[in-house]
């Protein structure tokens, strides 16, 4: 082991180093890779999702205030992307939080639509957080039922045609969240099923919903059985015919376990770290640690610590918005973020929780490094160092947040800067502190 | 200006490095082409019939139901076309084009792709193969590089470059940034750290060149007054830009807001405040193609199509065949192109989605073919691979 396994680490599974730490870990940075699986992410002490809802309910019903309204909501959702962003330069296992940011884009949900404004970081906090280190299955569990993606995915207003709601209403099904659940949270669009399985998947899922105002516990989840579809549904060849909410509950339990989902769950943890394209070994032994552990994520996680392809070679990830301004953060050693820092990530394109479809923000270079957003990368540098010129020597900047990873040329240009700024600058923008 | 001469030199060298690796017979001669082509992809699924809308079809009415428009004449009528077909009245630039020959529709087209996923679909439609993962690039980047040349030719109006328009072949891309430019000394620093990095020195030198043309084209201005204008911005800058003595002449335009699942509605709702946007994007496009407007096509198109009948919540579900738009003063337009396949309940496609008769690539081949003359041989092995059996469309342009 060695600094140079130490940096890789802190920058492909953390979320960069702070000053000092490429040192302290040179020793085990394996085993700090571990103790972090072990110990999991940091639990969030933002608030639940019901207060949240209940507020936007009552909001709706009052039809009054509505700008008021939408302002306080503002308001939440600026604190949450704050907060979100503490936690992140905070925690002292940024490979636990690093997989927090990594399931919350899997499961993506999006503040487009004014109810689920609020909900989002409740619901990444609720349904995605506890089950980093976790069951697989559990987390997709907590992802359905959770009113942030029951309403995100238009479940809430999915009836089946032949229920007595429906039949009441004349309203039908809408399929949004069971094709979204087949082709993004579990088999992946090559994963073998058909438009008939979307179909019956959304029939099963009719009537998961939340709940009103009049109902008791509001703007929590709720069965309504009157919603639900009657009748034997087939998924993946498999009959459901035990009627209810268990339908639901067993085809999660299907869709959680199947080898298109252990290979879907594979890959995408092999692009996010190993490489955009990642090699198929690489994936296979992922893959088969999902199965033989029936989705037990640390075994997982620690099949891929395993993997040489892992270490080697170095920074082949281009940073995202988001990690590129943790990293800064982490580097400068600051504590706490403030408004300039949602602003980085407005210019950037990546705020918090707007991901531009269910599927979230790519995670490959070509997602990220047109030519374009490259220009607004070294703006921001810019507009980084202007701010740090008179606290950060360039030089130490470089040794907290590259260390050994740095290449003979750009130890040169940042040795030789004409002006901190400049220097500061160069670090920020260099491709060592833009992959990871 | 020393700046200008460099950056032209190290576009020259990846040019030729690109070129180098392909076929000889397949590069064109050297005279840069003075033919404009945008592609505004409408991403998200198009509602083709609400928006070139079968209003004489017989099953129109009583399968679309409370998402049926009214036929033309009526209050918030469909914009007549041929009598059969009409026009959602948001498209108001759209129809006036139409009646003036600059605009034709083509009905119940797709893409080879059958499914309904919006990522995948989107990607076949970029990649213009018959399969999805045969080809990692983009069929308007392998045009460019039948086209040939040593300027760039390509831009991507947006912070990343789409499928489209990803290859070999270099292609700027552009969008306008809040933040103060970084000066040249630094730049030319960073040329240097970025050498041994090819993905950074290409996007560096890319963005260079870009700011200086859209610095010409659009003197600087900050974009001002919400979403909306700020897409009308980026049209004038693209248009900008392509009439530009040296800028690009084929560009890339997303327009997000498609997918209505719910609320469609017929004059209000989603799909008509997604089409009026469109139709003030198109009219800014023109207004700034201007003096090239002879020499412009204008494609418009989408990953697939709705299904016929509403979904539970007042929209419509992902479905397959759809409408698209060829528009511009080179267009001999005034005319639908669709072999109609009706809506009755036999003929939908498994039951929910337009039938598609006609594949898209018959209206890009089309376009590369009358356009910029390229060959029938490339476009059939080369451009679209494996596609000899979708005839290009002809007499478009």
């Amino acid at each position: 082991m060695s600094r140079i396994d130490a940096a890789h680490a802190l920058v492909r599974f953390g979320l960069g180093p702070r000053t000092g730490e490429i040192d302290a870990l040179a020793a085990y940075p394996t085993g700090w890779l571990i103790e972090n699986i072990a110990r999991g992410a940091d639990r969030s002490s933002s608030v639940g999702h019901q207060d949240r809802l209940v507020a936007f309910l009552e909001a709706r019903e009052a039809g009054t205030a509505q700008t008021s309204f939408r302002e306080q909501v503002r308001r939440q959702v600026r604190a949450d992307v704050h907060q979100r962003i503490d936690t992140a330069i905070r925690t002292e296992t940024p490979f636990a939080e690093r997989l927090v940011h990594f399931w919350a884009n899997h499961f993506t949900v999006a503040v487009n639509r004014p109810q689920v404004t609020s909900l989002a970081k409740p619901f990444e906090d609720e349904a995605v957080r506890p089950h980093v280190t976790g069951r697989f299955a559990d987390m997709l569990s907590a992802v359905v039922h959770h009113p942030a993606m029951l309403l995100y995915l238009d479940n809430v207003i999915s009836f089946g045609p032949n229920s007595p709601a429906g039949r009441r209403t004349g309203r039908g099904l809408n399929e949004n969240l069971a094709r979204e659940l087949l082709e993004l949270h579990t088999l992946g669009v090559d994963g073998g099923y058909t438009q008939d399985d979307v179909i019956a998947l959304a029939q099963i899922l009719t009537g998961w919903s939340v709940s009103r105002l009049r109902d008791p516990d509001p703007g929590t989840f709720r069965y309504h059985d009157l919603a639900h579809e009657p009748g034997d549904k087939v998924l993946l060849g498999q009959t459901f015919s035990q009627g209810g909410q268990a339908e639901g509950e067993a085809a999660l339990a299907l869709l959680a376990s199947h080898p298109s989902t252990a290979r879907h769950i594979a890959t995408k943890l092999a692009r996010h770290f190993i490489a955009d394209d990642p090699p198929t070994s690489a994936i296979d032994t992922l893959s088969q640690a999902f199965l033989d552990t029936d989705g037990d994520l640390a075994a997982v996680y620690r099949a891929l610590i395993d993997l040489p392809e892992a270490w080697q070679p170095h920074l082949t990830k281009v940073r995202t918005p988001n990690d590129l301004l943790i990293a800064a953060l982490r580097a400068f050693d600051v504590r706490e973020a403030d408004e300039r820092t949602a602003a980085t990530l407005r210019l950037l394109g990546q705020v918090p929780w707007t991901a531009p479809s269910p599927a979230g923000w790519p995670d490959d270079a070509a997602g990220w490094l047109g030519p374009e957003a490259l220009m607004r990368r070294i703006d921001w540098s810019v507009a980084v160092a202007g701010l740090a010129e008179r606290a950060m020597d360039p030089r130490r900047l470089l040794e907290t947040a590259v260390g050994p990873l740095v290449s003979a040329t750009t130890q040169f240009h940042v040795d030789g800067a004409p002006s901190a700024l400049e220097g500061i600058a160069l670090v920020l923008s260099s491709p060592e502190f833009q992959r990871r | 200006m020393v700046d200008l001469t460099r950056r032209h030199l190290l576009a020259g060298a990846a040019c030729g490095l690109a070129v180098g690796a392909l076929p000889t017979r397949l590069v064109l001669a050297n005279a840069p082409t003075e033919k404009r082509l945008v592609l505004v992809i409408l991403r998200g699924g198009m509602d083709g019939l609400s928006t070139v809308v079968p209003y004489a079809d017989p099953d129109y009415r009583s399968l679309r139901e409370d998402l049926a428009l009214a036929p033309p004449g009526r209050e918030d009528g469909v914009l007549d076309l041929d009598g059969f077909f009409g026009l959602h009245p948001a498209l108001i630039t759209l129809h006036d084009w139409y009646r003036r020959g600059d605009a034709l529709a083509l009905h119940a087209v797709a893409s080879p792709y059958r499914e309904r996923s919006h990522f995948d679909g989107q990607d076949l439609l970029e990649a213009g193969d018959s399969r999805l993962g045969s080809s990692p690039d983009g069929w308007l980047n392998r045009a460019l590089s039948v086209i040939g040349g040593e300027q760039r030719l390509g831009l991507a109006v947006g912070q990343s470059v789409p499928l489209v328009l990803r290859g070999e072949t270099p292609v700027m891309s552009w969008a306008p940034s809040a933040l103060p430019s970084a000066d040249l000394s630094l730049l030319d620093r960073l040329a240097d750290v970025y050498a041994g990095d090819p993905l950074f020195r290409d996007a560096l030198a890319e963005g260079r060149r870009a700011n200086m043309l859209a610095g010409t084209a659009m003197g600087d201005t900050e974009p001002a007054g919400g979403r909306q204008e700020a897409y009308l911005q980026l049209a004038d800058t693209a248009a900008g830009m392509l009439t530009a003595e040296d800028g690009p002449r084929i560009a890339v335009l997303d327009a997000p807001g498609w997918d209505t699942h719910i609320a469609q509605g017929t004059v209000n709702g989603a799909l008509s405040r997604a089409l009026g946007g469109l139709d003030a994007v198109l009219a800014r496009l023109k207004a700034g193609l201007t003096p090239v407007w002879p020499e412009t096509a204008i494609i418009i198109v989408t990953e697939f199509g709705r299904t016929v009948r509403p979904n539970g919540s007042g929209g419509t579900d992902h479905g397959t065949a759809t409408a698209a738009f060829l528009a511009g003063g080179a267009v001999a337009g005034g005319r639908v192109v669709a072999d109609w396949p009706g809506l009755g309940t036999n003929r939908l496609y498994e039951d929910r989605d337009l039938a598609p008769t006609a594949d898209i690539r018959a209206l890009f081949k089309g376009v590369l073919a009358s356009h910029y003359g390229l060959p029938t041989r490339d476009l059939e092995r080369f451009v679209f691979p494996d596609s000899a059996g979708v005839r290009a469309l002809d007499a478009l342009v």
